[in-house]
């Protein structure tokens, strides 16, 4: 593939622009004139927290050698055959295979240029995700990791996950990504259910799971996420469960439990805006999320997080990156990362993502430096949705102030409410709180 | 300065809709006022509310230049007028700067019951009124029915009125020379001592507080020492000048002629509307009669959601006041809602208006409490109280009886919504006056209705039982007394004292139903169940459940939806705020004006 090549030296006379400058001495942890760059924050307008922080400034867990020791990386491939009616991820339906190679090269410039002005260290988790990643030849995804170990490096036991959908999955296809060292894979499945499948427009059908599933196996994979929605239009309880019975019938490493979010701008977006779109309601869907929870719990499967279920270690170590709030690179269109106390989109539009990389520039379209009253109210937030609950040493290690502290009121009302408790140190939502969840959420933006 | 014989002083009677400010912009396009490229459609509403809503509420005043049909050039200034019923006290002050007016009636609806009011008052300070039959573009227009519908209710001949139409232009030659033919021109002796009357006022941030007048009498130019009589405040005259619709410094003005003036007024209570200028050296020994008070009808609590928007509040409505004499506020605290104003109003626009108002221009959130008109309490003991705030009701044993203000609609419509009309008025506890057919297809109504059922839903049932074609106006005729009683709502058992109400006996338990229905609707579910109660003393009369919130919670929260989702709850959090809390309850604004909204029942 031409100009697909990756190894650092090829582009070794590449012109950096007066923002990059910047952005590689911070990638370096340094100031303008190269000293070690002091991590201080905006901080947030909330008065209670000027008078506390103003003192300690400096955060440990943030810094270059930290992220050296634990890069998330995600890549994300914006391609699928069909849209699914309740679908808002950045995904373009049709593409040919000539547009999509064009932007694995561009994606491939944009890992080696992030690494370089980055300088993030070795991965500790890759995740590729989509769209349907698997929707790309195996080579194209084999270059990909290539590119992301040549220029970052991959640390020893990492997990690499790549996302696929049961409908599009080839046995030598499997075979190459597992030799190139993916080790977790996320199937697509939704549901057992071939009317609800249809329903959501999804291009797979039930024997197609069975088939991905054992392709699988047989391709070496011993760690299977299976995606599962409930919620759907039409779906009853019963038919969630024989969905839930279905999944662990195959013994899955680890299962997601979606509840439908219907999004504005979506097919069924649309149609619930014209009230045409027939929800099962509040107390079915909360019905249908505790039987999952009864349910995967018998059956040996921890919940560790409010849609996350895994055998004893095998929780998703690249998601918990995102629930334990720390940073990560998000690298291709509409990739969203979380750096140095920033947080960036891409473009979704592949022309302006192409056309960034095509001037050596980092295809950001929206930069947010967070104040630190946002970055502990995302800590908060994130944490919260892991069953363990937020480390109060940690969160206390990392802001210098104790959560118990800063937000006394908030977690008062919400003890008093039944919705959270303290336990072992640990902060986290109750058996009330956890269908609640947004209800406490929202206590701490 | 222009020659008395010279100028004419006029204004545009018309109901909503019938074209008044498009004719307007056709007069100030034809006269070259502004050029059709300077044209902003609808020039004299300024007040982006104005634009919105298509009504006027502000007067403004412009001056046009006119070469007659005689060759001569004559001063036009056009004064607009508000057409809504509740802004009557608005039009008698333009009307009082003015010598004629021009009656736009639409050609395709025919006469409605609010510009036949304004006709009347037009008539009451002798002001010469030419008939303007607008939209004769329209394929349904009926100009000769209309002729006729104008003779029949106001009398007037209108064989030479003006086929005009605003949107293609036609008639408007005709229209201004009508002004200048039939309009007389001003009188007033220019070498009495100075008589303006201040009809508006503005305040503009380097010049202060700045007048619109009409001179009655004498003369007015920059350096002059003037004399506010209301206030006794003097102050010297930096600048004179007139609207064209652009401000233009003159030289000076003199009896007849309508502008405004500067004079580094700091305080916009110096320039009250209705008071009199007169000059310091030479003053007038009376002022002009100036405007009548009018009374508020429509009373209802304004308050801050946030309690330390309470002062904002304050000076926000002591600004509004200055030019809206008709608005008044007082002091008032809730249990519930904390301090805010109790107000009174014209009517329910103009409860809207200012609410609107003090949200936009002064940037505050507000709850507004059901509106309310003014009880004539007879005590036990005999004493009289009246009673605006439901809340202010004396206990039920003190009370002798209540009497309510009843007013005289006047409702004008096609023919075949009569039934439909004296259906609703019959249910709203109206007494049938009169009816008169104004043509073949057409009727005017007068009934004898309470003033509460007009602001409950009158309005709103007025349209959709006759799709919009019947126009109501009224008159308040003075109390009678009727089986009142006060109606309390509980929220989650406790009375929430904002949202009381004074109804008839007999509908208490329709409105009530409809009351805790409305408020299901808009308090968002919360963490516990939510009883909802209405009650007459001790006894329920309506009552439902908001059920507790079981679930929220979103799915998925991946890597790129963290800012997404943080703004969402942001969003989220900001909702919250703007909900009042009362007991561990938080209700949104809304709620409280749950009382007007009819249900779907």
């Amino acid at each position: 593939m031409a100009g697909f090549s990756l190894k650092r030296a090829t582009w070794p006379e590449r012109r950096i622009g007066p923002g990059e400058a910047e952005e590689r001495r911070r990638g370096r942890g340094q100031d303008v004139r190269g000293r070690p760059l002091r991590q201080g924050r905006r901080i947030g307008r909330e008065p209670r927290l000027s008078l506390r922080l103003n003192r300690r400034p400096i955060r440990k867990g943030q810094g270059a050698s930290e992220n050296k020791a634990s890069l998330a990386l995600y890549l994300h491939i914006p391609f699928c055959i069909r849209k699914c009616h309740y679908c808002d991820f950045v995904s373009y339906p049709g593409r040919s295979p000539e547009q999509m190679a064009a932007y694995c090269r561009a994606l491939g410039k944009e890992i080696a240029l992030a690494a370089e002005i980055w300088q993030p260290g070795p991965a500790a988790t890759v995740y590729i995700g989509g769209g349907t990643p698997t929707l790309l030849p195996a080579s194209d995804l084999e270059h990909l990791l290539a590119a992301a170990d040549s220029c970052c490096g991959r640390q020893p036991g990492a997990e690499v996950t790549v996302e696929a959908n049961p409908g599009t999955i080839e046995a030598g296809q499997l075979q190459a990504l597992a030799s190139a060292g993916v080790n977790r894979l996320s199937l697509g499945v939704q549901a057992f259910d071939d009317d609800l499948l249809q329903a959501m427009g999804r291009i797979h059908r039930c024997p197609a799971i069975y088939q991905a599933y054992d392709l699988a196996r047989r391709a070496g994979f011993s760690n299977i996420n299976l995606d599962l929605i409930f919620g759907l239009p039409g779906q009853t309880l019963d038919d969630w469960r024989a969905t839930l019975k279905a999944a662990l019938a195959l013994q899955p490493e680890h299962i997601a439990a979606y509840g439908l979010q219907v999004e504005e701008g979506t097919p069924w977006g649309k149609l619930a805006a014209a009230a045409a779109l027939p929800r099962p309601g509040e107390e079915l869907e909360l019905a249908m999320y505790q039987e999952a929870r009864a349910l995967l719990a018998a059956a040996g499967y921890r919940q560790y997080e409010i849609s996350n279920f895994a055998r004893r270690g095998c929780e998703c170590r690249h998601n918990l990156t995102y629930w334990l709030n720390r940073p990560y690179l998000g690298l291709g269109a509409a990739a969203a990362s979380y750096w140095q106390g920033r947080r960036w989109q891409n473009h979704s539009d592949l022309e302006r993502y192409g056309n960034a990389l095509a001037r050596n520039q980092l295809p950001r379209a929206e930069i947010e430096t967070l104040t630190l009253y946002q970055e502990m109210a995302e800590t908060m937030f994130m944490g919260l949705r892991l069953l363990a609950g937020i480390d109060l040493e940690a969160f206390r290690q990392r802001f210098a102030v104790d959560a118990r502290d800063i937000y006394a009121r908030e977690l008062q009302k919400l003890c008093q409410a039944g919705l959270v408790e303290i336990k072992d140190g640990c902060l986290r939502l109750t058996e009330k709180g956890l269908p609640l969840a947004n209800e406490v959420f929202v206590a701490f933006v | 300065m222009s020659e008395q014989k010279n100028i004419r002083n006029f204004c545009i009677i018309a109901h909503i809709d019938h074209g008044k400010s498009t004719l307007a912009d056709r007069l100030l396009e034809y006269t070259g006022a502004l050029s059709k490229r300077e044209m902003v459609e609808q020039v004299l509403d300024t007040m982006d509310l104005e634009r919105e809503r298509g009504i006027t509420i502000k007067l403004q005043a412009v001056r046009l230049q006119y070469q007659a049909g005689d060759g001569q050039v004559y001063i036009l200034n056009l004064i607009d007028t508000p057409g809504h019923v509740d802004f009557t006290y608005e039009v008698s002050r333009s009307l009082a700067a003015c010598e004629g007016a021009l009656l736009v009636v639409d050609a395709a609806q025919g006469i409605e019951a609010q510009t036949l009011a304004n006709v009347y008052l037009a008539l009451e300070h002798n002001l010469e009124i030419i008939p303007v039959i607008n939209k004769i573009d329209l394929p349904n227009a009926e100009p000769e029915r209309v002729r006729r519908e104008i003779e029949k209710t106001i009398g007037l001949d209108a064989d030479d009125a003006i086929l005009a139409s605003a949107k293609t232009g036609a008639g408007t030659a005709a229209v201004l020379e009508a002004i200048v033919q039939r309009v007389p021109p001003p009188r007033g002796d220019r070498e009495a001592p100075l008589k303006a009357l201040i009809f508006d006022s503005i305040f503009d941030s380097y010049r202060g507080a700045i007048p619109y007048f009409r001179v009655v009498e004498g003369r007015v130019r920059a350096g002059d020492r003037i004399r506010f009589m209301a206030t006794g405040a003097e102050f010297e005259v930096a600048e004179v000048g007139v609207f064209t619709p652009a401000p233009r410094r003159v030289e000076s003005l003199a009896a007849g002629e309508v502008g405004f003036l500067a004079a580094s007024i700091k305080n916009v209570r110096d320039t009250r509307v209705g008071d009199t200028i007169t000059g310091a050296e030479r003053p007038a020994k009376e002022p002009l009669p100036g405007y009548r008070r009018v009374m508020p009808m429509v009373y209802c609590g304004l308050f801050p959601v946030d309690a330390e928007q309470f002062d904002d509040l304050r000076d926000a409505l002591e600004k509004l006041q200055l030019n809206d004499a008709s608005l008044r506020f007082e002091p008032e605290t809730s249990v519930a809602l904390g301090f805010g104003f109790r107000c009174g109003f014209l009517g329910l626009l103009h409860m809207e208006i200012v609410q609107e108002r003090l949200e936009r221009e002064y940037g505050l959130s507000l709850i507004t409490t059901a509106p309310s008109v003014v009880y004539r309490v007879v005590r036990t003991d005999a004493g009289v109280e009246m009673v605006d705030n439901p809340t202010a009701l004396p206990a039920s044993t003190l009370i002798d009886h209540i009497e309510e203000p009843y007013v005289e609609a006047t409702i004008m419509t096609p023919k075949e919504y009569v039934g439909a009309i004296m259906e609703l008025c019959q249910g709203k506890r109206g007494n049938y006056l009169n009816m008169d057919y104004l043509s073949e297809k057409r009727v005017a109504l007068q009934y004898d209705l309470p003033l509460a059922e007009i602001i409950y839903d009158f309005f709103d049932q007025l349209k959709t039982r006759t799709r919009g074609y019947a126009s109501l106006d009224y008159e308040l005729k003075g109390y009678r007394p009727a089986e009142l009683v006060k109606m309390d709502i509980l929220i989650n058992n406790e009375v929430v004292d904002a949202l009381s109400v004074i109804t008839h006996r007999d509908q208490a338990p329709y409105r009530g139903r409809n009351l805790v229905e409305n408020l299901r609707r808009l308090i968002p579910r919360q963490l516990f169940d939510i009883p909802l109660q209405a009650a007459i003393g001790s006894r329920i009369i309506a009552r439902e459940t908001i059920p507790a919130l079981r679930k929220n919670v979103l799915a998925k929260c991946y890597g790129g939806d963290v800012s997404r989702k943080r703004k969402l709850l942001e969003k989220q959090k900001e909702g919250k705020k703007r909900m009042k809390q009362v007991g561990t309850v938080d209700i949104p604004q809304e709620a409280f004006m749950a009382v007007l909204k009819a249900g779907k029942s």
